[in-house]
């Protein structure tokens, strides 16, 4: 039998601030435990360090240790280094050395507002299985905020499915759905399984791989519009997440919104949460002090 | 802050809207909700201030459609936790 080819299976990524020493320095860290994919940020005096970013497992616990340890390899930083860790995303009340949890629309406008810049107002957040909208402040403050955790559809976790139905690898399925000559109309829902039977429908019709992606990313676009439209988009506008890495839905995106989305920072687009709680440690460990 | 606790589905848009910023925490609200929808607290999404605002419980946000529904029976109806803020920080998007 030939072994099947995990398509769906994104990069995972890790990165060391090569400028900076964190010996002497107040370290904070931050652990965003998705529902896909956790990552962990270390902050060295409010300055980013380390980061890693990896899939989660089936055990939220284990996977926040996962994550804090690949962010830590190689640089003889040890748990007992950091003075202060936020939990946030879905498994937030299950990173066992963390002393808080905060909601990760707060640590991705804090998140956003640290990678974007300050010029930053409409985030928004794709996730693996839920969408978030984020209006803030140049401070990174929340002003306004939706959030649609009801149903994965139209989030990373329908791209997944989407790259492993078509035989295509998931960081490919962007720049493939743009090279059609002509948009294909979107599929009609983006519920992942009632979209898994169009698409199938669709290749039988013979459309080819790139117009069916085509019509999945427009769909997803139209579908993160609606849920845009009751909070307003204000410029600057950033997209944090899995979903900012696939030019195929941000491209369409901005076609329907009329404004730029800001281009993804030199960092992981997925570690946003994670650095906001890592930011808010810092925050808190200091408060804490003045006290 | 203007928080939204909802979700749109194929049916329409669901969503409990509070003022964050009018909302002065008495709790009112959570008083006359006869399904524990509401609640009132620390500011989950703003975790370094120490004022208590009002919010939809976790376990409600996903169903308010149903929840509520007893509340709501014609359109013009207005639920008892908006007609109990006197802050008129709560509003309801259906």
């Amino acid at each position: 039998m030939v072994e099947k080819l995990e398509l769906w299976r994104w990069t995972e990524s890790r990165w060391t601030n090569p400028d900076l020493d964190w010996k002497g320095k107040v370290i904070t860290s931050g652990v965003d435990v998705g529902s896909v994919s956790s990552q962990s940020v270390v902050l060295a005096d409010g300055e980013l360090y380390a980061y890693s970013n990896m899939r989660t497992g089936s055990d939220s616990p284990d996977s926040a240790m996962k994550a804090i340890n690949w962010a830590m390899e190689d640089t003889g930083l040890k748990l007992e280094d950091i003075v202060y860790t936020v939990g946030t995303g879905y498994g937030r009340v299950n990173v066992p050395f963390s002393q808080r949890a905060i909601t990760e629309i707060a640590c991705h406008a804090r998140g956003g507002n640290f990678m974007y810049g300050p010029s930053v107002r409409t985030i928004l957040d794709m996730g693996g299985q839920d969408c978030k909208a984020i209006r803030c402040d140049e401070r990174g403050k929340v002003k306004n905020f939706l959030m649609n955790d009801k149903c994965a559809a139209g989030t990373g976790r329908g791209m997944e499915v989407f790259a492993d139905l078509l035989g295509v690898s998931i960081n490919d399925v962007g720049d493939l759905s743009l090279q059609v000559d002509k948009e294909p109309p979107p599929v009609s829902s983006t519920c992942v399984v009632y979209a898994k039977t169009e698409a199938t429908g669709l290749l039988r019709e013979g459309w080819p791989k790139n117009k069916v992606l085509a019509a999945y990313c427009s769909a997803m676009a139209h579908r993160i519009m609606t849920l845009l439209e009751r909070i307003g988009v204000e410029e600057d506008f950033a997209i944090t997440g899995g979903i900012a890495k696939n030019k195929g839905v941000v491209k369409r995106l901005e076609k329907e919104v009329g404004i730029k989305i800001m281009e993804t920072s030199k960092y992981d687009p997925q570690i946003a949460g994670a650095l906001g709680a890592a930011l808010f440690a810092k925050a808190l460990y200091d408060k804490g002090k003045r006290k | 802050m203007i928080a939204n606790y909802g979700y749109k589905n194929g049916s329409g848009e669901y969503f409990i809207t509070i003022d964050t910023d009018k909302c002065n925490g008495c709790s009112k609200c959570v008083d006359v909700c006869p399904y524990g929808v509401m609640a009132v607290g620390e500011d989950e999404n703003d975790p370094l201030s120490d004022q208590e605002v009002a919010f939809v419980t976790e376990g409600e946000r996903k169903k308010i459609k149903y929840t509520c529904a007893p509340c709501k029976p014609n359109k013009d109806a207005i639920p008892p936790c908006i007609n109990a803020c006197e802050m008129k920080a709560i509003t309801h998007s259906w």
